[in-house]
């Protein structure tokens, strides 16, 4: 059995950037499978080569066993993906309908238009134009039209982002429906919580490149620790303040890093009730005044933190 | 039951069409705009009227009651001089009379309708001074139809507007397409380029069939400008514009990325053609150099075959050179098109 997606030394450039900088996966049949990573990082250049829409410079592709090529055998292999794609406008003056039958109207194989509106909830919808759809409402029928071919595959890049946490949640209930009944999905996102939510590997990519490889609690654990402390110091100036020296830091109990942010302070600490006396002992004995302390189990936020050095939203 | 995505494709473009409004009105309201303030404009009036002013003087009245007699088809006035100069120059009047001995016609020689009103005063003049005309003539007047500016303006708009929702309609749409990357995400799906291409061929023929009859219709009802040829002639020849241009809205919007890259376009495409392919005027004012060139333009030979059959009822055999020109600007902007295409 041949994996759903395989790629081996994607290389894309664009001039003299670099987008896609040698990525090599493998996705296996049935998986969910998320790119991760900060504006820029390659992913939907990544996910365009694997969809057949863009030419890598360098580097194989197999979707479903098959590569890329042109004319009928290229449209056999589209038959059986489902695909989104980040920036698509769908035509404004289409009801919601009329949009998901012209769709259907490509494929073989197919959902009936109601089927594939009650998949994403959108039955109230389907005598309303486009253009009057919320944000949310339009992920959900981009999505639509990528379900509406019963696909084996589904590709969908950045589908919640810009979306309140209902619509998110909404859409995460849609893929996690497709993933029961058997689909396999490969998925971009910048969201953390989204990637751990829905996927079971998780490739974390950085200028081009993947950094990190594996299942979303695989990748917290390899922090060494479960939890996050993070603080903030107030000398009055609104700049942080003189922060201990981060020998200091890392010697408390149960510390396993330290990093310093331009704003506050977080540490990866194994047991919070030993670690977080000791932290405020120590300020106490410097003479320093807290104006921010919180502690957060770790997320794949804090694995790309301590991997770049970088917060993912703001990189 | 699956729908023929050719089938879903063409009903898409049609309901973008009809439910913008603005494109409503430049399609089927603008050129029935153009036809009635030309038409009103440009109508033929009466029998012209030329009017001359005799200059105040000695004699002027018994001149100007000479002119009123002897040439009842002028308009004639008693000026003074200062005034006659000004509606001379302004073109109010197009000739000046002085009474005196000699009398002294006053115009500019360079204007046919002063040198048609030194003519019919003359005349007037000559025989209130006893001049008699030895031959025996008689009028016998005609109004030829088809011979109106009206006659000669709707063809040309029909051929106009054939050109303008080509290009605009197909142009426009493919590239607002590219733009939003809704190109790219058929690409995305097994759709067949051709079925892409052929849903605007086939979404302009089904318009173009109100058009023709939203503009002749009216021209008919307004100015009962006629079909002296046959209507299957007509559908026809409007038929293989449509795709003509529609070939060339395709070529056009080809490879343009932006909306504004593509109305540059369009408009380098079509403004030759509205000035030169005869549709307000008769392109046989442009030196005969141009000529060929004027000729070798589509617009220019829909126009003809269009004025051909509208105005002469010339029979379609006979319209070969000029449907040849047609189709093979439509079928060479077709095939470039469709090799120069970018899809993402
Ligand atoms: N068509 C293009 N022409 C030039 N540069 C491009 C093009 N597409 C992408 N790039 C560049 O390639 C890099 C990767 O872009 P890509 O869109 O793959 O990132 P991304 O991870 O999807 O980002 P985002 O989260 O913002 O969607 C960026 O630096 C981008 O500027
Ligand atoms: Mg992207």
């Amino acid at each position: 059995m041949f994996p759903a997606i395989r790629c081996a030394q994607l290389v894309k450039r664009y001039g003299e950037v670099v987008a896609v900088a040698g990525i090599d996966l493998a996705v296996e049949t049935g998986e969910c499978f998320g790119l991760l990573g900060p504006n820029g990082a390659g992913k939907t250049t990544t996910i365009e080569i694997l969809e057949g829409l863009t030419v890598p410079d360098a580097g194989e592709v197999e979707v479903l066993g098959r590569r890329w090529t042109d004319g009928a055998e290229a449209r056999a292999l589209r038959e059986r993906l489902g695909i989104q794609l980040q920036e698509t406008q769908l035509a404004d003056k289409l009801t919601v309908e009329e949009t998901v039958r012209l769709f259907r109207s490509f494929y073989r194989a197919s959902h009936s238009v109601d089927e594939v509106l009650a998949l994403v909830e959108l039955e109230e919808k389907r005598r309303a134009w486009v253009g009057k759809l919320s944000g949310g409402q339009k992920q959900r029928l981009a999505v639509a039209c990528a379900l509406v071919s019963r696909p084996e595959l589904l590709f969908l890049d950045e589908p919640t982002t810009g979306l309140d946490p209902q619509s998110r949640r909404q859409l995460w209930d849609v893929i996690s429906r497709f993933r029961a009944a058997g689909g396999t999905v490969l998925l971009t996102t910048h969201y953390m919580e989204e990637a751990e939510r829905l996927c079971d590997r998780v490739a974390i990519m950085d200028h081009g490149k993947v950094i990190a490889l594996d299942t979303p609690r695989a990748l917290i654990a390899s922090l060494g620790a479960e939890h996050v402390v993070e603080f903030a110091l107030a000398d009055g100036t609104g700049r942080p303040g003189a922060a201990p020296p981060p020998e200091d830091l890392a010697a408390l109990p149960g510390v396993r890093t330290v990093r310093l942010g331009p704003d506050r302070v977080a540490l990866t600490v194994a047991e919070v009730h030993r670690a977080v006396p000791a932290l405020l002992a120590l300020l106490e004995r410097r003479g320093a005044e807290l104006s921010l302390l919180a502690t957060h189990h770790a997320t794949l936020e804090d694995v790309f933190v301590a991997l770049t050095g970088r917060q993912l939203r703001d990189a | 039951m699956r729908d023929h995505p050719l089938g879903q494709l063409t009903l898409a473009r049609m309901r973008e069409f009809y439910r913008e409004p603005e494109a409503i009105f430049w399609v089927f309201g603008f050129p029935i705009v153009l036809a009635f303030a030309l038409g009103i404009a440009f109508r033929n009036r009466g029998p012209g009227e030329l009017r001359v002013a005799v200059l105040r003087g000695p004699g002027d009245s018994a001149l100007a009651a000479a002119l009123r007699r002897g040439a009842p088809g002028l308009a004639v006035t008693v000026l003074d001089s200062g005034e006659a100069r000004l509606a001379l120059r302004t073109g109010r009047v197009a000739l000046g009379v002085l009474p005196g001995d000699p009398i002294v016609y006053r115009y500019d020689s360079t204007r046919t309708e002063s040198r048609l009103a030194r003519l019919e005063v003359d005349a007037a003049v000559q025989r209130a001074h006893g001049r008699a005309d030895p031959a025996v003539v008689r009028d016998e007047r005609v109004t030829e139809p088809g011979s109106r500016y009206i006659d000669f303006l709707i063809p040309g708009l029909l051929g106009m507007n054939l050109m303008g929702s080509g290009l605009w309609g197909v142009g426009f749409s493919v590239v607002q397409a590219r733009t939003k990357k809704l190109l790219k995400r058929y690409m995305a799906t097994p759709m067949r380029k051709s079925h892409y291409l052929l849903s605007f061929v086939l979404s302009r023929l089904v318009f173009l069939f109100l058009e023709i009859a939203a503009l002749v219709g009216f021209g008919w009802w307004m100015f009962h400008v006629g079909v002296r040829g046959s209507f299957v002639a007509l559908g026809f020849i409007t038929t293989l514009g449509a795709l003509s241009f529609a070939g060339l809205g395709m070529l056009v919007a080809s490879r343009a990325r932006t909306i504004e890259a593509v109305s540059g376009l369009m408009n380098l495409v079509m403004l030759p053609m509205w000035i030169l392919s005869g549709t307000f005027f008769s392109y046989a004012r442009f030196p005969d150099a141009m000529q060929p060139f004027v000729k070798a333009l589509p617009l220019t030979a829909l126009n003809d075959a269009l004025r051909a059959v509208m105005i002469d009822g010339t029979a379609l055999a006979q319209l070969g050179p000029p449907l040849a020109i047609v189709v093979a600007w439509g079928l060479v902007s077709f095939g470039v098109a469709l090799r120069i295409f970018r899809w993402r």
